[in-house]
């Protein structure tokens, strides 16, 4: 058993198979791609593995917790953190509001007490914002603390997002395509902090892409999923050259 | 413009930001509590009243402004710490543990409200909360033996430490102290955890769930502190106006509170605080104005909830970020002077889209 | 037989309310917004149908008419003046704006007509017939009727006519409607107006039986229940949880012995409530799941 398991998941819609029958296994410390067409069940499966859809079918188990018996706000508490193809930044706040919300997780504090901002509540909002601080560094987004999202370019949300996940200081990260809508610099940037999230911050990314060229770079192994079915699983070398994920990519 | 030059966490923690504003809030505080030379028992009363309404407008703005959750049947939180206090007070509770009881129980009502309807969305919520004010209000009025039913409630005034509330003095510093202690509470709340959780409630639901918020909890605790402030309020209320006829928990009470945060402002607490001061003094506007008005239109009693209406639904198209939005752009613009463009805050062109998956 | 009785009055009231809850459905299928301006719309209706033919004696069926002519325009200049500001902002925007127009409403009505109760005489006020041991009035027959001829009228409407597929693309993604080349604004605004002048018809056709001042509008609460229990996106549905919210409240004034004093006033929204708490969908709805997080 490895760090984390997908073991047959199915989820169907009515009578339509978004996944069927989907297994693969990721390593500690490995950076692990899914690729697919669209509508090939990719981001259904990070929704089954965030609780957010329920599926009909298999297990999912993560350092050898079975996570399907978890509602979707306890994921985070075993430390599984996501960012979301759409971005769900939280708009009316700042950035640094955002990424203070990371930190709820180690909330200690009850409403009473913070309704009376003990001393404690205070001793724990200096921590947070420590923390937070640190994640702020590591992302460049020293300069955009006190901004509210609503006035931000495209490319610093996906940043925040992508900080937010850090935040709550995750063991396993999934990144719904997180190169996407970025410029060459942008990506070339977010392969330098991925590879960095893997090496110096000791976390398991998972996550789906659709930039080949980027895949290839960053990954240590890659899933490719076709009509929710698994194709393929391996390096990015033999993923290049299989011939059903060419035959799925470029049509008959 | 102000810089504020920061050197530790403490400054972004901390209520008030820098010196000056602790002068200004300071010399505030400082002028409501010498009021009671200055002027006369009326506007003392007034003054009470608009106390009052604020502390009302902290509950609604946490559940609304905040948490993003319409209710529009608060007028029943009034009612609840309304009865329950003078319930308590008639039956010789005293006045310090007859107010607290009055608001632990509008607190547990908020969150056994709370608690099922919060699985429901935008409209669901807000029709949920509009039966439940209609069902409470009918409550109150049948429910003889806890709220005296169609004969009414007289509220007795208390006594205590020697002083009696028949002063109005003493009433209005009840009601500036409560409001403070409110205000201090709600500012608390909101700055800590469980106030940005709320926020986060508001601004993306995955996106807090994601983040380890347990989302039905905290929409249930919002409703529960909500309720626990109106309650206060409620229970002051009962106070003021010394007699509780049956029916006066209804739905132009809730539109009341409603218009009270939509024109002071949404999502602020400085916004409960302007929008208690025009709710407040609207009554006494209106009477003004009717001597201006041609006698037929004058004397109806349909001009109240027409005024109300009206007020609303022009605030709504016209100034949605209500009067502390209207402050912020008038401090804008000397900040900024000469280079304040209008554009700032011109509406962006909005579209409907589907909320159906 | 009375029980039979009480379910006849049931259904009638019922259609009331689900001609009201007909309003909200067409609206929100189209805008997703609610009007909850409705139960006064519908009380608009009664008065002007009061001051045509009470006041002007015009004939009964020219009254009714222009009453739904005048009242169908006045709700689509309100969507063309009004309602199409807030359009894409956030719920609670709609939801603040139509609360404040029912009390205008109101308002304005109790200055220009009054505080005092008014009737007119309709072709079936005081009528009664009887059939096998029923005694049914003439009202009562003809909102269940008018009911079932305006559903008629508007389900074909809806499903045949090109205009009712413009409708749902437009309450989907506005966005898309738009380069899709549906005149959307335009659509909306007759959306307004069909779901105004129903509410019109509701209004004439209740008046026999509460007669006519400002409270009526407080149907259009109650109707709420009907819209919801139908399943919000639904037509036949609004008029089904209707009738059974009539009947239910029927019921519950007749055994309010074995319940509790009072309970008949407030049955629709207790079961507004438990349909909202147990099962939100409804019975008809037409979503795959309601959204839920």
């Amino acid at each position: 058993m490895s760090y984390f398991d997908v073991n047959n998941i199915t989820v169907a819609f009515g009578g339509v198979k978004a996944l069927n029958d989907v297994s693969f296994s990721v390593d500690q410390n490995e950076i692990f791609t899914i690729i697919g067409p669209n509508g090939a069940g990719k981001s259904t499966l990070f929704n089954v593995i965030s609780r957010i859809y329920q599926p009909n079918n298999g297990n999912v188990v993560f350092d050898g917790k079975d996570i399907l018996n978890l509602k979707a706000h306890q994921i985070s508490q075993i430390g599984i953190a996501r960012t979301f193809q759409n971005l769900e930044l939280f708009e009316n706040a700042t950035v640094l509001q955002n990424l203070l919300l990371g930190r709820h997780i180690y909330k200690k504090s009850n409403f009473l007490s913070d309704m009376f901002f003990l001393n404690h509540v205070k001793k724990s909002e200096r921590e947070q914002r420590l923390k937070v601080e640190e994640i702020i560094d590591f992302l460049d987004l020293q300069h955009y603390r006190d901004t509210p999202i609503h006035g931000l370019p495209y490319g610093v949300r996906k940043n925040v997002e992508l900080a937010r996940a850090l935040s709550t200081n995750p063991k396993l990260l999934l990144l719904d395509e997180p190169s996407s809508g970025l410029t060459n610099e942008e990506t070339i940037d977010l392969g330098f902090w991925i590879k960095d999230i893997k090496n110096l911050l000791n976390i398991t990314v998972v996550m789906i892409e659709h930039d080949m060229s980027f895949v290839n770079k960053v990954s240590d192994r890659i899933l490719a999923l076709n009509y929710g079915q698994v194709l393929a699983e391996g390096l990015p070398e033999e993923i290049q050259s299989n011939s059903e994920v060419k035959k799925a990519y470029m049509g008959e | 413009m102000r810089f504020i030059f920061k050197t530790n966490y403490d400054q972004d923690i901390n209520i008030v930001r820098h010196n000056g504003d602790r002068i200004s809030y300071g010399l505030l505080v400082a002028a409501m509590i010498i009021m009671p030379f200055f002027i006369d028992d009326f506007y003392l009363g007034e003054l009470s009243y608009v106390f009052i309404l604020a502390i009302a407008g902290i509950g609604l703005m946490i559940l609304s402004g905040y948490t993003g959750l319409a209710s529009l049947g608060h007028a029943a939180f009034l009612g609840v710490g309304a009865y329950t206090h003078a319930f308590l007070l008639t039956n010789g509770i005293p006045f310090y543990y007859s107010i607290i009881i009055a608001v632990a129980v509008s607190f547990f009502v908020g969150a056994a409200i709370g608690f099922p309807i919060l699985r429901l969305t935008g409209m669901y919520l807000a029709i949920a909360t509009l039966a439940f004010g209609f069902i409470a209000e009918h409550v109150f009025i049948r429910w003889e033996h806890f709220t005296g039913g169609n004969r009414g409630m007289v509220v007795p005034t208390p006594e205590f430490a020697g002083i009696s509330f028949y002063d109005s003095a003493t009433f209005y510093y009840v009601c500036l102290i409560s409001l403070i202690l409110s205000m201090f509470a709600a500012i608390n709340i909101l700055r800590s955890p469980t106030g940005r959780a709320f926020v986060a409630i508001r601004d993306s639901e995955i996106a807090a769930q994601s983040l380890g918020v347990n989302i039905g909890r905290y929409k249930a605790l919002s409703f529960a502190i909500s309720a626990g402030f109106t309650g206060l309020a409620g229970a002051l209320l009962a106070h003021y106006i010394g007699y509780l006829a049956p029916d006066i928990f209804n739905i132009f009470l809730s539109l009341t509170l409603l218009l009270l945060i939509v024109v002071g402002g949404m999502g602020s607490l400085h916004g409960t605080i302007y929008g208690a001061i025009f709710v407040g003094s609207l009554p006494q506007m209106i009477a003004i104005g009717r001597d201006y008005l041609p006698s037929s239109i004058a004397s109806q009693p349909g001009l109240e909830p027409l005024l109300f209406g009206l007020i609303l639904v022009l605030f709504i198209l016209y100034e949605p970020l209500g009067i502390y939005g209207r402050w912020l752009k008038i401090k804008l613009f000397f900040e900024m002077f000469p280079t304040y463009k209008k554009q700032t805050f011109k509406k962006q062109k909005t579209f409907t889209k589907s909320d159906r998956v | 037989m009375s029980l039979i009785q009480l379910l006849i009055d049931g259904i009638a009231s019922g259609c009331i309310y689900g001609l009201v809850a007909l309003g909200f459905v067409l609206i929100y299928k189209a805008t997703e917004t609610i009007n909850f301006a409705q139960g006064d719309i519908l009380m608009l209706g009664a008065f002007v149908a009061f001051s045509l033919i009470g006041v002007f004696e015009l004939p009964y069926i020219l009254g009714f008419l222009l009453t739904v002519l005048i009242i169908g325009s006045f709700g689509f200049a309100l969507d063309t003046v009004v309602i199409r500001q807030v359009i894409g902002q956030p719920p609670f925007a709609t939801v603040m704006l139509t609360i404040g127009l029912g009390f205008v409403f109101r308002g304005f009505a109790s200055i220009f007509w009054g505080t005092d109760i008014y009737s007119f005489a309709t072709p079936f006020s005081g009528k009664i017939t009887e059939f096998n041991g029923l005694i049914i009035s003439y009202v009562n027959l003809s909102i269940i009727i008018g009911t079932i001829v305006l559903m008629t009228a508007l389900y074909l409407f809806f499903t045949l006519s090109k205009i009712g597929v413009a409708m749902r693309a437009s309450s989907e993604n506005q966005l898309a409607a738009y380069y899709m080349g549906i005149p959307v604004k335009l659509i909306f605004s007759l959306i307004w107006a069909i779901s105004a002048g129903v509410a019109a018809v509701a209004g004439v056709l209740l008046a026999p039986i509460t007669l006519v001042d400002t409270s009526i509008s407080l149907i259009g609460l109650k109707a709420f229940a009907a819209a919801v229990l139908g399943g919000f996106g639904s037509i036949p549905g609004a008029i089904v949880g209707g009738i059974i919210i009539g009947v239910v409240e029927q019921l519950c004034g007749t055994y309010e012995n074995y319940l509790f004093e009072g309970i008949r006033e407030i049955s629709a929204y207790l079961v507004l409530l438990l349909v909202l708490i147990i099962y939100p969908r409804g019975l008809f709805s037409d979503k795959a799941e309601v959204k839920k997080v």
